[in-house]
């Protein structure tokens, strides 16, 4: 298999109050195309951070990540990207939102209409197209986002902590929901979450981070697929994965709080 | 079958119910209120006006504080000494400072606009002009007014040029403001999106400014048309503030009253023109609740 996304050497710092914060330092991580990869780590060991700048969002401080070898400069077209915060345009309804990519891209009104109303259709989100984003609840709110990002069909997806906020079924349900849609599309997708439990349902591999982006487990999942989100906690391989997993976070934030001591 | 597929769930939808007994005793509820307000609206003019006239003579000097009905007999007087009607003496003047404000609006708008977008997607250049920008506003505008007479006469222009400087600021300052204010998140969503700066612009940054561009519209209008008053009183001989000047130059208290009356429609007119933008462009806001009796 090749490889999608290369991250090599990356470093990033952020200078607050005139003291250099090493957010991330030489983090390499190699993302094989069409797999699912998920990052866990404690809050503040720079998940985001890593998104934004494979995301192009972000210009690092030193290294390089190279989407299928080319080196990147900027957002790329064919890169989606559900941020940690919804960016919904308040003053567009639903429709229009989802429509905004197609829109900027300069797709006939009837087209985009067309293609928005199928992705409103595949979240649940029908009978609320005409709604502005201050009228749904935060669950509505990242549906509605999911469903702007998947309308152009991208072939990579990166996922900050997309179902951080919604209650357990709502959440079981999108999983669901991303699972068979990864599995039609086979997109590569790379997934934030703060929830082993979701890291080991979805991914064909997690990656727990530790401070400055190090790297402290990358376990792959051997669980078979098709997978059922709600099932496959029973299995066996689960709880011992789940084990393993959680010793690595356990370790990460160690490392995190001593590192917090230390500033 | 999974257990899964139970959980599968429509997101929940609001439910609609039909006008029940809640519903209608609510509408009931507002209509009273509103009633109530604009019932106790009439009184209070009705009262003041009454009371205005039959203490007038009596408690109240009438050659200071005039009386309604000299009024109207004066506002009457103005509107009927025109011949064709539309050169009656209110007709003429009121259209020359509605010329003026409009025409002040206009031009402060469109450069308070210009800089205030210009400034704000450049922020090296607003810091560089930002502590002119803020001598020159603290500068009381009407202190200008003789050096615009020097430069352009007492016609027309000049007031323009006077209304046009204040609204300037005004609409400046806020677009800047609403400009900076700009969610970046939002920004680098277009971003990803595949925009280019254009669509950023129009996009974002257009829609988001909007409101606070408005508001600067709000507070600009009083200012224009006192930028056009003070203009006409310094040097003129058109315009409500002229026929102001004039009828208190020949202690015709009648004739001040009347000319603010007009006044006061002229700026209710401009406000309610801007009422309408605004509901027109900012029906997406949630509106601020302060408590929750303000939630209908
Ligand atoms: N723009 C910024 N300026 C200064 N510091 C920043 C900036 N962005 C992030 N940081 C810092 O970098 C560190 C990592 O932030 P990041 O958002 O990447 O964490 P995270 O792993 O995504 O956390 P969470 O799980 O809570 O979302 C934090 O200490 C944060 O304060
Ligand atoms: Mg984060």
């Amino acid at each position: 298999m090749s490889t999608v996304i290369h991250i090599e050497q990356i470093s990033k710092s952020f200078i607050r109050n005139d003291r250099e914060i090493v957010v991330l330092h030489n983090v390499n991580l190699e993302i094989e195309s069409g797999s699912f990869v998920v990052l866990a780590g404690p809050s503040g060991c720079g998940k985001t951070t890593l998104l934004n700048i494979v995301a192009g969002l972000l210009p690092p401080d030193s290294g390089t990540v190279y989407y299928k070898g080319v080196p990147i400069s900027g957002p790329r077209l064919e890169v989606g990207y559900l941020t940690q915060k919804d960016t919904l345009m308040p003053w567009r309804t639903v429709e229009r939102n989802v429509e905004m990519p197609l829109e900027i891209r300069g797709i006939a009104a009837s087209e985009r209409r067309r293609r928005a109303a199928e992705f409103i259709r595949l979240v649940g989100l029908e009978g609320f197209e005409k709604l502005y984003p201050h009228e749904l609840s935060g669950g509505m709110l990242r549906r509605a986002s999911l469903a702007r990002m998947l309308v152009t069909l991208p072939e990579t997806l990166l996922m900050d902590e997309p179902f951080g906020a919604l209650d357990a079924q709502l959440r079981l349900e999108l999983q669901n929901e991303l699972l068979s849609l990864w599995s039609r599309q086979r997109s590569s997708v790379l997934f934030v979450t703060h929830d082993l439990e979701e890291a080991i349902i979805l991914g064909d591999r997690v990656v727990v981070l530790g401070t400055g982006g190090h790297i402290i487990a990358d376990e792959p999942i051997a669980l078979p697929r098709p997978r059922d989100a709600f099932h496959i906690r029973f299995r066996p391989e689960f709880t011992n994965l789940h084990r393993r997993l959680w010793d690595a976070l356990m370790e990460s934030r160690l490392q995190v709080q001593r590192q917090e001591v230390r500033l | 079958m999974s257990l899964v597929n139970q959980f599968r769930s429509e997101p929940s939808r609001p439910v609609l119910v039909g006008p029940s007994a809640l519903v209608r005793q609510a509408q009931q509820r507002k209509q009273r209120q509103q009633w109530l307000i604009y019932g106790s609206r009439l009184l209070l003019v009705v009262g003041v006006l009454l009371f205005w006239q039959f203490a007038s003579g009596t408690i109240l000097d009438s050659s200071f504080l005039s009386n309604p009905l000299a009024i109207l007999r004066q506002t009457i007087t103005w509107l009927s000494d025109g011949d064709p009607w539309y050169e009656s003496t209110l007709i003429i003047n009121t259209a020359v400072t509605l010329e003026e404000t409009l025409l002040g609006l206009f031009f402060g708008v469109a450069s308070g606009l210009l800089l205030g977008f210009l400034f704000g997607l450049q922020p090296t250049l607003e810091r560089i002009f930002n502590p002119f920008i803020i001598a020159l506003n603290s500068i009381p505008k009407i202190a200008l007014a003789p050096l615009f007479i020097l430069w352009l006469g007492i016609e027309i222009p000049m007031k323009v040029v006077l209304a046009a400087v204040t609204v300037f600021f005004l609409i400046f300052l806020n677009t800047l403001n609403g400009v900076r204010n700009v969610d970046q998140h939002l920004v680098d969503a277009v971003r990803l999106m595949g925009g280019r700066q254009r669509d950023v612009i129009f996009k974002v940054i257009l829609p988001s400014a909007t409101g606070s561009v408005l508001t600067g519209l709000h507070v600009a209008i009083p200012y224009a048309l006192i930028g056009a008053i003070v203009a006409e009183q310094i040097g003129a001989n058109h315009g409500i503030g002229y026929l102001i000047q004039s009828s208190g130059e020949s202690f015709n208290a009648a004739g001040i009253f009347a000319a603010l009356l007009v006044l006061t429609l002229i700026a209710g007119l401009l406000n309610a023109i801007v009422n309408l933008i605004d509901r027109k462009t900012s029906h997406w806001k949630a509106g601020l609740k302060l408590s929750s009796a303000d939630q209908s």
